[in-house]
């Protein structure tokens, strides 16, 4: 570079001309953008100073954002779930109140105000930012608004809002299904779109009303406003409708739910009811549940601490989350593997002593039947009917583990269904992989013959339960389990349907095999040895279930005891899965009922009730309004 | 003064220095430069610590960036210019290739692809280009008779188009503003002839239907709100329906330090980062901002001094691209927060809220700092 300016010495003058020649035109160039800005700011600065100033300081024509109304939900036959009530919150804006105190004890002689109330109002008006009104107290009744109204010219600073709240007529029957919206996070304001709820107060928080917040939420309008020095509205100049929320149709039967409900007594457990042709959800309760409408305005953390810590657990929804051993729920689907993997043939017997004991096992170790006495000689379809758990030790011994992992794997369990509700567990259906993983230990035998009954390792929730039966009673063919029935638009009523959605299906290779443990769950109810033959007495359809109880402590070996001897706590939980009718099957259903004892006895006669009131409309309760 | 006056007296400015003017020649500072860029920092701190509510974390922050742009200032103004030269078609080089590595594998952050995990932190290369590209091309200029021939000028406008289209693309149209006219600027300087730049500018003017089809939506919507702010006040329109307010309420005197309605109030987005102007605007009124542009142009016209004295093509291209660059920044943000131009995201410099531009901004300093105090003193 150096060498070559040596060379055109002469054009290193020229090329310096040039340059300090264009320079000046830059110089020109700044010079007149640097007059253009200011010339600007003088113009918005001087020229236009009022108009600006007017803006901001008196008129403060706002842009007030107007919340959208939140969709209603309704039930499979127009049952109202949730609908929005008005509701009036007197708020004040510090900024514009001349004595706090004063003015505090003023509002105090014209609204009731509690302590809880005033001391929530001085924290919220230690961290707030300027300008911003805090809610003093919600839920005004019509006097109270009229009271402070009259007062409003001696009260600057205090405000009194419309809103919509939330409103859930048949709440507690409904709460695991359709949530509850809460009013608005620090952390919900972080994931959302803020001018999408500049103007909302609520946001769904659990069930329904949070997994389809967006379809629920509507869009924001908003109008242009003039207001007065105390931040009063005084004109709408402009205004844009937001646009309300979509209207959902659930599949759930709020009189099916409440018959489910009604026959649990006094015990908790669950129930979930699924149309297997599509996945619909028809009852999905957790029982004892609880009133959402408490969760609304938002309640005191002493009333939060009671529910959290109930032992009953009312908030927990056992329906989705309750993750419990199957039991002999299962031995369906083990029947159906013995099957196909021809470990089992439908008429080849083993005889049942009450026991089974494993060949090479140094300890003798007795692993007993339910029935001490034995079952005698018993094929598959007897071992189904009558709940034989030598057979099913047998079989499951031969299938080995990680066969009966992929089998049941196959109808879905171990893996959550994809309900469109948050927070589904997953259950556990373990392998000799899975427990490797879990517990680096290596799988043993006798560990086989507890799984193959459902207890041990393996968990499943009472959806997944539904699921597969809903499975079973259509050869195989799986559906997505749904809550959500339709979507309508409020305005125009327009209706769209949700398509049912369908999973991948178990396959056997010989179809005839669900023919064999189809009959035998007829057998569970209809016939004279069935766990359930107690529930067929006057039925008028054909139903097919099977029973299961799921040990919540472990017996020692060769002990027996009596229930009424140990706690309730410590009860047996009844399982029961059924499906109706067998021809063309309508509904299926699961219930567990937590320490409830036998499944034949105590969740049996629950499931017949439930389809009962589906197939027949039997019992016709009423939907309890609150 | 003439610019060929300036030049020479460049030489006599350095035989008047006093022993603290030594001293600080040995470090390679030039004072001028450095108290405009304290007074500058000063008032953008002042400024920060309103629009960020009072909050020292963010102050602190800010010292911190300010202190990182002083080293790597101090840092680059070590390095001679021949030196900067001969590394300029590599770091041209590796910016491009970073540039289209970001392009293939780069993070994704506010619907833009711009960053580059380099592991240990993530890193920006439309930054680095913002000088590179001058860099590149004064460089490739320094060595032929200006004004550049036909086959130079296609070369040059390759440097130019080229990052500035890659950068566009992530998309980020204020950097690619800012890289494009930095080497604009080195064109124009190296004395390209007035006919050509007519012919571009039309060119240009006419391409805008086919670039309108190429815009990002978000950046259409930017456009159109720019010309009718009404059309979406909830929306993109918000920021300059605010930020006018905000500046004309503000009057000759201002609402006074930490008194601004607007920017408390919450009317003001990004008030602490592009829309800090607004801030400034309306607490300290038009007497603050004369003082800001005062500071602005004292800064502005010490770089063309530099750029009128150095010895070379090189030199003198690279340091009047990175004033003339320098000023682009403050005239595209002020402009956008006044309502003149779109709003494209351009931070002011030195007193917007962040990291990434300041940077760039100091090294571009610390370019100009080389080039004034690596003087060959030449007999004659």
């Amino acid at each position: 570079m150096a060498d070559f300016n040596q060379f055109t010495f002469k054009d290193h003058v020229r090329e310096s001309l040039i340059f300090n020649r264009r320079l000046m035109v830059a110089i020109a160039v700044v010079s007149i953008l640097t007059l253009l800005l200011l010339g600007r700011l003088f113009q918005l600065q001087v020229i236009n100073y009022n108009h600006y100033t007017t803006l901001s300081e008196k008129n403060r024509v706002n842009i007030v954002p107007i919340a959208p109304t939140r969709g209603l939900i309704y039930d499979r036959n127009g049952v109202l779930i949730a609908q929005n009530v008005p509701s009036f919150i007197l708020e004040v804006v510090a900024e514009h109140v001349d004595d706090m105190e004063q003015t505090l004890s003023e509002l105090k002689s014209l609204v009731a105000l509690s302590d809880n109330e005033l001391k929530s109002f001085k924290r919220q008006l230690k961290r707030k930012r300027a300008f911003v009104s805090i809610p003093l107290r919600y839920r005004l009744t019509d006097e109270e608004v009229a009271r402070v109204s009259v007062n409003f010219y001696r009260l600057p600073g205090i405000n009194i809002k419309a809103e919509l709240a939330r409103h859930y007529p048949i709440g507690k029957l409904m709460a695991h299904v359709a949530g509850y919206v809460g009013r608005i996070s620090e952390r919900d304001l972080r994931r959302l779109n803020q001018s999408e709820y500049s103007a909302s107060s609520y946001i769904g928080k659990v069930g329904i009303e949070k997994s389809y917040e967006n379809l629920l939420h509507g869009k924001v309008g908003f109008q242009r406003v003039e207001t007065n020095a105390n931040g009063r509205i005084l004109k709408v100049l402009e205004r844009t409708l937001p646009i309300p929320g979509k209207t959902l149709y659930l599949n759930v039967d709020a009189n099916l739910q409440a018959v489910a409900e009604k026959a649990f007594g006094d015990d908790n457990g669950a129930v979930v009811a699924l149309d297997p042709s599509t996945g619909a959800v028809l009852a999905l309760a957790s029982i004892p549940s609880y009133d959402p409408n408490i969760f609304v305005q938002g309640l005191d953390s002493e009333t939060f601490k009671i529910l959290r810590k109930s032992p009953s657990r009312p908030l927990f929804n056992r329906a989705v989350q309750g993750q419990y051993p199957p039991g002999s729920t299962i031995k369906p689907l083990l029947g159906l593997a013995g099957l196909e993997l021809d470990e089992a043939r439908a008429h080849d017997s083993i005889i049942c002593r009450g026991w089974y004991m494993l060949d090479d096992d140094i300890d003798q170790r007795r692993y007993r039947d339910w029935k001490r006495e034995g079952h005698g000689s018993t094929d598959l379809t007897e071992a189904i009917t009558e709940s034989c758990d030598v057979y099913f030790y047998d079989l499951a011994y031969r299938l080995g583990i990680d066969r009966i992992h992929q089998y049941l794997s196959a109808f879905g369990l171990g893996k959550n269904t994809g309900i469109d509700i948050e927070g589904e567990l997953n259950g556990i259906i373990p392998s000799k992989d899975w427990k490797r993983r879990n517990y680096n230990e290596i799988w043993y035998p006798g560990e086989t013959l507890i799984n193959g009954i459902g207890q041990g390792y393996m968990l499943s929730t009472p959806l997944q339960l539904a699921s597969i039966t809903a499975t079973l009673s259509r050869y195989g063919k799986r559906m997505k389990p749904l809550l959500l029935h339709s979507i309508q638009d409020p305005k125009d009523k327009s209706l769209q349907l949700i398509q049912p959605q369908t999973l991948p299906s178990v396959h056997m290779i010989d179809s005839s095999h669900w023919g064999t443990v189809l009959r035998a769950m007829k057998r569970v109810v209809h016939s004279a040895r069935g766990t359930a033959r107690g529930i067929s007495h006057g039925l008028t359809y054909q139903m097919a279930g099977k029973t299961g109880t799921a040990q919540v402590f472990g017996i020692k070996e060769g002990e027996r005891y009596e229930e009424s001897e140990i706690k309730k706590k410590l009860h047996d939980h009844a399982l029961f899965i059924a499906y109706a009718p067998i021809k063309e099957p309508k509904i299926a259903v699961a219930i567990i009922v937590e320490n409830g004892g036998g499944g034949g006895s105590v969740a049996a006669p629950i499931a017949r009730k439930v389809i009962d009131y589906y197939l027949l409309g039997k019992t016709h309760e009423p939907v309890p309004a609150s | 003064m003439s610019p060929s006056q300036l030049a020479s007296s460049g030489f006599a400015e350095e035989r008047r220095l006093g022993a603290s003017g030594k001293f600080l020649l040995r470090l390679h500072i030039d004072a001028p430069l450095l108290i405009g860029l304290f007074l500058l920092a000063s008032i953008g701190l002042v400024v920060l610590y309103s629009a960020g509510n009072q909050e020292l974390g963010l102050l602190i922050r800010q010292c911190v960036r300010l202190l990182l742009g002083f080293l790597v200032m101090l840092a680059i103004a070590q390095i001679q210019p021949p030196t900067l030269a001969f590394w300029s078609p590599w770091i041209f080089a590796l910016a491009l290739i970073m540039l289209i590595a970001v392009l293939l594998l780069g993070e994704v952050g506010k619907g833009a692809q711009r960053w580059l995990n380099l592991g240990l932190f993530r890193f920006q290369p439309s930054e680095i280009m913002k000088i590179a590209v001058p860099m590149m091309i004064a460089w490739f200029l320094a060595d032929c008779a200006l004004p550049p021939k036909k086959l130079r000028l296609f070369t040059c406008s390759l440097i130019l188009i080229v990052p500035t289209l890659l950068v566009a693309k992530q998309p980020d149209l204020g950097t690619a503003l800012l890289i494009a006219s930095s080497g604009v600027f080195a064109l124009f300087l190296a004395g390209i002839r007035w006919w050509i730049i007519g012919f571009v500018t039309i060119a240009f003017a006419s391409s805008i239907p086919f670039v309108w089809n190429l815009l990002h939506d978000y950046q259409r919507q930017r456009v159109l709100t720019f010309l009718n702010p009404e059309s979406d006040p909830l929306g993109s329109g918000y920021h300059i329906i605010q930020s006018t307010i905000a500046i004309g309420s503000g009057g000759v005197y201002g609402k006074g330090w930490l008194n601004g309605t607007q920017s408390h109030l919450d009317f003001l987005p990004e008030r602490s980062t592009d829309f800090i102007f607004a801030v400034l605007s309306e607490e300290f009124g038009l007497i603050g901002i004369l003082l800001l542009f005062s500071v602005y142009l004292f800064i502005t016209a010490r770089g063309l001094v530099i750029a009128a004295q150095a010895q070379d093509t090189y030199a003198r291209l690279l340091a009047g691209s990175l004033t003339l660059t320098f000023f682009v920044y403050i005239f595209v943000n002020i402009g956008m927060v006044t309502g003149l131009l779109p709003v494209v995201g351009v931070p002011l410099p030195l007193v917007s809220y962040g990291g990434t531009s300041l940077v760039t901004i100091m090294a571009g300093f610390g370019i100009l700092m080389s080039i004034k105090t690596h003087r060959k003193l030449v007999a004659g």
